[in-house]
């Protein structure tokens, strides 16, 4: 589903998040220049087609204890994959999980999971449950923890039109 | 920061989803047990203290075209703030970590075409010397992650 100028509006409006009052689309639809419900409409049909994945509180991880981040990846066969990454995205310290391409000789991982504790003991402990879960579909491993955030930008929108 | 079991039920309850209705927070708060007035209150405290990193709609920004492209490179540690500067001052570049391995640079390229993605990421080759690996999402196996507060 491509977007138009109104999703895209409403898309830069919220960029900073929804409004701290009792009626928050309604500000926001002022804000805009268009009606309460015509607003709603958008923001309802956005999620029903998955370009909104939810509205709602992103909480700091590192305020909450969650300083520990590594990316764990996985050699699992190809015939095993369609099985088991669904079943590693459910584990509740997994925030992101996805297959991609091996790159070899120099990488052999086609499974990615994202994993997420208070130490890095806890994130080898999460790390262990995974490699229990793959069993013998899985011919090698390892993790890689962030060190540094290089950049980071939200939502880059482009001036073109949908 | 000092949070409280309220605190908490809010950061728990508002990571499930915030409804599109005329008055979301007092449906919340009632949800709840606590006053509208209250749950906005506790809201803006969480957000100037940085315990919430954003409260709104998170888009999938694929859902709305483009394409994106992990990509990794081994980039030599003399080289290393230098390549940094290189990548970082690209637009297509989205995100980029520093890890500890061989592979010690991870970048995210979002373009509007997968051709777009190749182009830029030979222009980066080019400009540094170093392979970039690229690592396309095949399947994502989407969960909704929810820390417990």
């Amino acid at each position: 589903m491509r977007i138009d100028a109104t999703d895209r509006a409403i898309i830069a409006a919220t960029q900073a998040g929804l409004p701290l009052v009792a009626e928050p689309y309604a500000a926001l639809a002022a804000d805009l220049g268009v009606s309460e419900d015509a607003l709603r409409q958008r923001l309802a049909a956005m999620q029903a087609s998955g370009i909104i994945r939810r509205i709602a509180v992103a909480p700091n991880h590192y305020a909450l204890g969650m300083t520990a981040n590594g990316m764990s990846v996985w050699d699992v066969e190809d015939a095993r994959i369609a099985d088991l990454g669904p079943r590693v995205g459910l584990l509740d310290f997994v925030s992101h999980c996805y297959e991609r391409p091996r790159a070899l000789p120099d990488w052999p991982y086609n499974l990615f999971a994202m994993i997420h504790g208070t130490s890095r003991d806890e994130v080898e402990k999460q790390r262990a449950c995974i490699r229990a879960l793959l069993g013998a579909s899985c011919r090698g491993d390892d993790i890689l923890y962030s060190t540094r955030i290089l950049k980071k930008t939200g939502l880059r929108l482009r001036a073109k039109e949908g | 920061m000092n949070l409280d079991a309220t605190d908490r039920a809010i950061l728990n309850r508002l990571q499930e989803g915030f409804p599109i209705a005329p008055a979301p927070f007092a449906a919340v708060a009632g949800e709840l047990g606590i006053a509208q007035d209250d749950l906005i209150a506790r809201l803006g405290r969480m957000r100037d203290e940085r315990i919430i990193t954003r409260f709104g709609p998170f888009f999938d920004a694929e859902a709305m075209g483009g394409a994106f492209c992990l990509c990794a490179m081994a980039v030599p540690e003399e080289d290393f703030e230098a390549v940094a500067a290189e990548v970082n001052a690209r637009p297509e570049v989205a995100h980029n970590y520093a890890r500890d391995h061989r592979l010690n640079m991870w970048f995210v390229l979002a373009t509007e075409s997968d051709g777009e993605i190749a182009a830029v990421a030979d222009a980066i080759e080019d400009a540094t010397g170093c392979k970039v690996l690229r690592f396309p999402k095949l399947s994502e196996f989407f969960i909704g992650f929810r820390v417990a507060a």
